[in-house]
């Protein structure tokens, strides 16, 4: 690690002015800064912790749920709210990482989480784009097994880590910003970036914005939510696959859906597509199938990863499928 | 700028760059927490604060000002160990010895996450507050704690023990 | 190579086969083992008992010290820069920055490193304990990608870490020989393991394979691997006037003290290694850079000097197991009798280092065959020294083996435990030595009833629950049986009756000093409290390494010889009014805190009473046993069945392991509990490797790319099922104490269990490790 000062903020306007220092980046958990930190991937010159501000989560006046951008990921997971409205969030947090993990990891800095592109990692010995924009991709003809089939760019094919997001993304999840001109909220689904040819540049924050809070929209669809990940370990592994869904059936066919995939885009991938192909169709797995094949239509694959398109296609119909339960 | 260490006042490093684990090993010579990857992909360094279990590498010692730690050393010592410590013993619950410090810390906590009914990836009903004490519950929950001597089966039959008594 | 050389290798390798023939043909009385010893008739001791490890509390409190944990006054903390290129030279290493960073004591690189010798390579000598033998930072030459550049020391290993990320490198770059498909196609050699070729043939294999009336042809690869035991590699040392001190975490204390000696040109006894707790080893802990990188280091500064490698330190200068290419080749008759075994293939090392992955080693005894060919071939890369990691040969030779067996059943349509039945051998096929203790047979009847293998459909993929396919699979294990020559033991007797055991052994987890406290109690007829077991101190007599599954044996074997010695010293000092005066030591055996004549015991005396009569406090002998001519005068192993049952999901190609178990002939069980963990934990690293463990080396430039323990996945508790452990423990007359080493063999054949489990489950034959989703897809 480079030094660096250190600074507790004590609200959020302390947070916006002490974080308004070029060089200063905000710190939650540190479950990923301080590990890119120890590479001198990241090399912030100052931190400032903002795990003392709102790490509440309650009921908004719509019947949505307000998650203070410091509450951790177990805080979450727990919550009777999340529980019983948002299945997929619980499923998808206690799908991530490890216990010790999710007793640290805020749910701000679950957003911000970097990619785990080896080559990325490989500060000294490796070319990455996303490090130094310009300076190439080993990971193109290289070892790109857990890289991105959709959306991606022949600058970088990484993929979001995040299992949380992709919950979010299917929840419609609201991003709350506070920064120096004020406040604002992004829909989760346009928080994140794809990669173009910044892939440097990971979301819509601009320098000094900090994130206060993660609102989840009051949702009748929300309660019949999944989630569903496909690894190569049983436990403590990132993704290949994953997929967050939502599912409503009226009278047989498809009133809703909401899918989002994880593992397979520099984003969490909203599969709007798929939903698009479904809604108001016979639900089913023929249905199903065929909003997959829509979504996975644009897929480019390289040497390594080219399984996941089928991978993706299988997961996302039987994640619907188990959705749809007794209804088809 | 205090933290607390297995009930003793440790002065905060002047150096943020300290991690929680170097300031116990290097800093108060308790060696008890172990380095096994510094990047948050073993867990043993695993302690508990304020009773949770978190990874002491990826934590900045300066952000536990005011905290409360306890290490394997706050939990027993030899002639009067922890019944966790003791049921590893009994289980053979290690070979090396290395990730134990870590797999114990973690076990006591996740108990108590377990009492408190927080869902893990393999828990059915996440509508219910009780969580069955099942193989995969155990498993699943101590997957952060990595033994690469295998000593898995021993350790789970440790917190079993340890669990039933509890119970009883 | 000259004609004399030629000629005397020649001479060499007549009068070792000379010897060989004389050592195999000689009466049994005259080999070690020919007697049986004693201590595999006692049945009442403390030896079989499932004791707890008796350094448990200290591990269980963090209160055993590891070799990063013993502080020194004024030490400072080590970090390494390491290159980016595999093969070239430095062309310009700018520390100025580094040297001006705060809290800096040192930086160290080839400009600056004092002049040392290469280190001494493994196998190249009896205390030789190096991974290759490069010399260590003495030019500006690189030879792999992560070779250490250069060493900064500093008060905190914060400020060490941050100066070595100011170093500035630049590099002039020459071709890189890398590839290995490159490289394999431009020609192969040989390959040596021990100095002897690994190349074996009977009959014509080749002619018998094309007429036999079944056969299966096919080609198995494995991947490269890491040990990653969960400690870090990692020494605290100091020069303390002349003497070299270091606390490492050691699996070869005295070949790394002698080793540490001639790079440093030094005494041996001016080395002083101790190693009392090691975190894991797997083969992994032997003496690399980082050590005479730290004491060149401690030299110049004039300080003691902790390194921790970090995770990625580990995978860039500690070796792993390489990469195989194996093809394993079957014929077979109507009654399923092997006509032809054919196991060749191709494997990767350094110029630098002794060590092609041996993987036709477990074939070797495996099979009566008619006509066998056994071959390695070996390419040489621009790449970190690969090494040993737990059973070189064996764990990756059983995958392609035990498949192939499993695709030949299927052929046959034979029940594949029958048709290794059919194939026992009743001699060694190779040596034609005699077995000294083979009961394979049983143990895959034991193994099959308590697994339920009649319960199997051997029908593939015809078993499913709900979205998961089942299926089982079974294979052999087998590892050598190893007692390797440097063994020597000391005992003091004290008059109080206690003794004191000193060897410079090693205990990395598998029960070392438990279980041979049990053992010497026994031995020695004391209780286990009056038992002190000394073991990790390079000044202790032995040079023996935790290695090959030897340890027990090459202790078990020092201990007996010490014990003569002793019982031979008491003789000689009892005097003419001990119940035991004028008896011979060969009619004189321990029991009951003292001598008695074996067939006699009531002419017993304690120790106490022998010490005391003699005045003497204590009495202290030390022996070396005999050379290990034992293994060739037998064909001595360890074997195993391993029976798995797998779940594959139907929609993910995700396979699980649901149930597994070890049926295991390893001679005597010395301690249940610990040996059931040994057994275990070796069968979840071959779970690992079936599954999981990939070392991704980019040939593009030669570097490891999942350089950590995120990246490289080893089994967590949710990938391993309750794993069974049965066994017969029927004594090998010819080892010490009946037993056999136990580290390594689990991991061998459980890699063929999974897969053929797989096959079972999804009709999907898989011979590429590891076994990831995307191939059963």
């Amino acid at each position: 690690m480079i030094p660096f000062s250190y600074a507790r903020a004590s609200d959020v306007q302390d947070a916006i002015a002490k974080g308004a220092l070029g060089g200063t980046k905000f710190l939650g958990g540190g479950t990923n800064l301080v590990d890119l930190m120890r590479e001198t991937i990241e090399r912030p010159t100052g931190l400032v912790d903002v795990t003392g501000l709102s790490s509440e989560i309650t009921e908004t006046r719509d019947g949505g749920v307000m998650i203070g951008a410091a509450a951790r990921n177990t805080a979450v997971t727990e919550h009777p709210l999340i529980r019983s409205r948002y299945p997929a969030l619980t499923r998808a947090i206690v799908a991530g990482a490890s216990a010790q993990i999710r007793n640290m990891a805020t749910v701000g800095g679950n957003l911000m989480q970097r990619t785990r592109c080896t080559y990325f990692y490989d500060g000294e010995g490796s070319h990455c784009n996303k490090r130094a924009p310009g300076d190439g991709c080993d990971a193109l003809s290289g070892f790109n097994r857990s890289h991105a089939i959709l959306g991606a760019s022949d600058a970088c094919i990484a993929v979001h880590p995040s299992d949380m997001c992709v919950a979010l993304t299917a929840l419609d999840a609201m991003v709350h910003i506070e920064g120096s001109d004020g406040s604002r909220s992004l829909p989760i689904k346009d928080f994140h970036r794809l990669p173009g040819d910044r892939p440097d540049i990971e979301t819509m924050l601009q320098p000094g914005d900090l994130i206060t809070a993660i609102e989840l929209p009051a949702s009748s669809i929300a309660a019949n939510s999944t989630y569903r990940k496909v690894r190569d370990r049983a436990s403590y592994a990132f993704a290949l696959v994953s997929v967050a869904a939502a599912l409503e059936i009226e009278n047989g066919n498809v009133r809703d859906v909401r899918i989002a995939l994880g593992g397979v885009a520099h984003k969490p991938w909203r599969a709007e597509r798929a939903e698009a192909a479904l809604r108001g169709k016979p639900a089913g797995e023929a249905a199903f199938l065929a909003a997959a094949e829509a979504e996975l239509a644009a897929a480019r694959t390289f040497e390594g990863n080219a399984f996941k398109v089928e991978l993706a296609r299988r997961t996302i119909v039987s994640v619907l499928t188990e959705l749809s339960g007794g209804a088809v | 700028m205090s933290i607390s260490v297995n009930g003793n006042a440790v002065q905060v490093p002047d150096d943020p760059r300290v991690s929680l684990l170097d300031l116990l090993r290097d800093g108060l010579h308790l060696h008890g927490t172990k380095k096994g990857c510094n990047q948050g992909a073993c867990g043993a360094c695993t302690v508990l604060v304020d009773g949770e279990r978190m990874l002491s590498c990826l934590s900045l010692a300066v952000q536990f000002d005011g905290r409360s730690i306890t290490t394997i050393e706050g939990l027993g010592e030899p002639g009067a160990l922890h019944p966790l410590q003791q049921a590893f013993v009994e289980h053979d619950g290690f070979q090396c010895g290395y990730c134990t410090p870590g797999q114990i810390c973690s076990a006591v906590a996740m108990v108590e996450e377990v009492r408190r009914g927080v869902p893990s990836h393999v828990t059915s009903d996440l509508n219910s507050n009780v969580i069955d004490f099942s193989h995969d519950e155990m498993r699943e929950r101590m997957s952060g704690n990595l033994c690469r001597c295998g000593a898995y089966n021993g350790i789970i039959d440790a917190i079993n023990e340890t669990l039933k008594e509890a119970a009883e | 190579m000259s004609i004399l050389e030629n000629a005397k290798q020649t001479a060499q390798g007549l009068f070792q086969a000379g010897m060989a023939k004389a050592i195999a043909m000689a009466p049994d009385s005259w080999i070690p083992g020919g007697e049986p010893d004693p201590l595999i008739r006692e049945r009442h001791g403390h030896v079989g008992r499932p004791v707890s490890r008796i350094d448990g509390p200290l591990k269980v409190s963090g209160k055993a010290p590891f070799a990063a944990e013993f502080p020194m006054e004024g030490m400072v903390y080590a970090a390494l820069a390491y290159s980016t290129i595999a093969k070239g030279r430095l062309s310009s290493l700018d520390t100025a920055d580094a040297e001006a960073a705060p809290g800096v004591v040192l930086v160290m690189t080839f400009r600056n490193a004092p002049r040392m010798q290469p280190p001494p390579l493994f196998l190249s000598g009896a205390k030789a304990a190096g991974g290759d033998k490069l010399p260590v930072m003495q030019d500006d030459r690189i030879h792999w990608n992560g070779q250490p550049i250069a060493l900064v020391l500093a008060e905190t290993q914060e400020q060490a870490d941050h100066a070595k990320s100011l170093i500035r490198v630049g590099y002039e770059v020459e071709h890189a020989d890398i590839a290995f498909a490159e490289a394999r196609d431009r020609g192969t050699d040989t390959a040596e393991f021990m100095g002897q070729p690994l190349h074996d043939e009977i009959g014509d294999a080749e002619k018998a394979l094309q007429d036999a009336a079944f056969k299966i042809d096919a080609t198995y690869t494995t991947p490269r691997h890491n040990h990653n035991p969960i400690e870090l590699h990692g020494l605290t040392v100091a020069w303390q006037g002349d003497t070299l001190r270091m606390h490492d975490a050691q699996q070869l204390v005295a070949h790394t003290a002698w080793s540490m000696a001639q790079v440093f040109g030094l005494d041996e006894k001016q080395v002083v290694v101790t190693s009392p707790f090691v975190g894991g080893g797997f083969g992994s802990k032997s003496m690399w850079q980082h050590h005479i990188l730290a004491a060149a280091g401690a030299k110049l500064a004039g300080r003691p000097v902790r390194i921790v490698l970090s995770r990625e330190g580990v995978f860039r200068l500690v070796g792993g197991r390489s990469p195989t290419e194996q093809r394993v080749a079957l014929g077979a008759d109507q009654e399923g009798k092997l006509t032809a075994l054919i196991h060749t293939g191709v494997t990767v090392k350094t110029p630098h280092n002794a060590m092609p992955e041996p993987f036709i080693l477990p074939t070797r005894s495996a099979y009566a065959a008619e006509n066998v060919l056994l071959d390695v071939q070996k390419v040489e890369l621009d790449m970190l020294g690969n090494t040993f990691m737990r059973a070189p040969g064996e764990a990756v030779g059983t995958f392609a083996l035990e498949c192939a067996m499993d695709e030949l059943a299927e052929k046959l349509g034979m029940d594949p435990i029958e048709l290794r039945v059919r194939n026992e051998p009743e001699k060694d096929p190779i040596s034609g030595l005699p077995f000294s203790s083979r009961h394979i047979v049983e143990a895959y009847r034991a193994g099959a009833e308590r697994f339920g293998w009649s319960r199997r459909n051997p029908k593939p993929r015809s078993v499913s629950d709900g979205e998961w396919l089942i299926g089982m699979g079974c294979a052999t294990g087998t590892y050598p049986y190893y007692r390797m020559p440097g063994g020597a033991a000391r005992i003091t007797l004290t008059r109080e009756g206690k003794a004191i055991v000193d060897i410079a052994v090693h205990e990395m987890g598998m029960g070392t000093s438990t279980v041979q406290t049990q053992v010497t109690a026994d031995r020695l007829g004391l209780p286990m409290d009056a038992i002190t077991f000394n073991y990790g101190d390079s000044t202790l007599p032995g040079v023996i390494m935790a290695g090959g599954s030897q340890q027990t044996a090459a202790i078990g074997a020092s201990v007996i010889a010490a014990h003569n010695a002793l019982i031979e010293e008491l003789l000689r000092i009892a005097g003419n009014d001990s119940p035991l005066a004028g008896l011979k030591a060969k009619d004189v055996g321990s029991r009951n805190g003292g001598l008695c004549k074996l067939d006699e015991p009531e002419r017993h005396e304690t120790y106490q009473s022998l010490l005391a009569r003699a005045q003497r406090d204590k009495v202290t002998v030390e022996a070396q046993p005999p050379q290990p001519l034992e293994t060739m005068h037998w064909s001595m192993h360890s074997h195993s069945a391993m029976f798995c049952e797998v779940k594959v999901n139907k929609v993910t190609g995700e396979p699980r392991v649901t149930r597994f178990l070890g049926s295991f002939d390893c001679g005597r069980i010395l301690n249940p509990k610990t040996a059931t963990s040994q057994f275990r934990g070796g069968i979840i690293m071959g779970l690992g490797l079936a599954l999981m463990e990939d070392t991704q080396f980019d040939e593009r430039k030669g570097r490891v790319m999942n350089p950590s323990l995120a990246e490289y996945h080893v089994p967590v508790h949710m990938d391993v099922p309750e794993i069974d452990v049965i066994w017969t423990d029927i004594p090998d007359p010819h080892a010490p104490m009946g037993a056999h080493g136990i580290g390594e063999i689990g991991i061998t054949g459980t890699g063929a269990a999974v897969a053929n489990a797989i096959y079972n489950a999804t009709g999907k034959r898989v011979r590429d490790l590891p076994i990831t989703l995307d191939k059963l897809l």
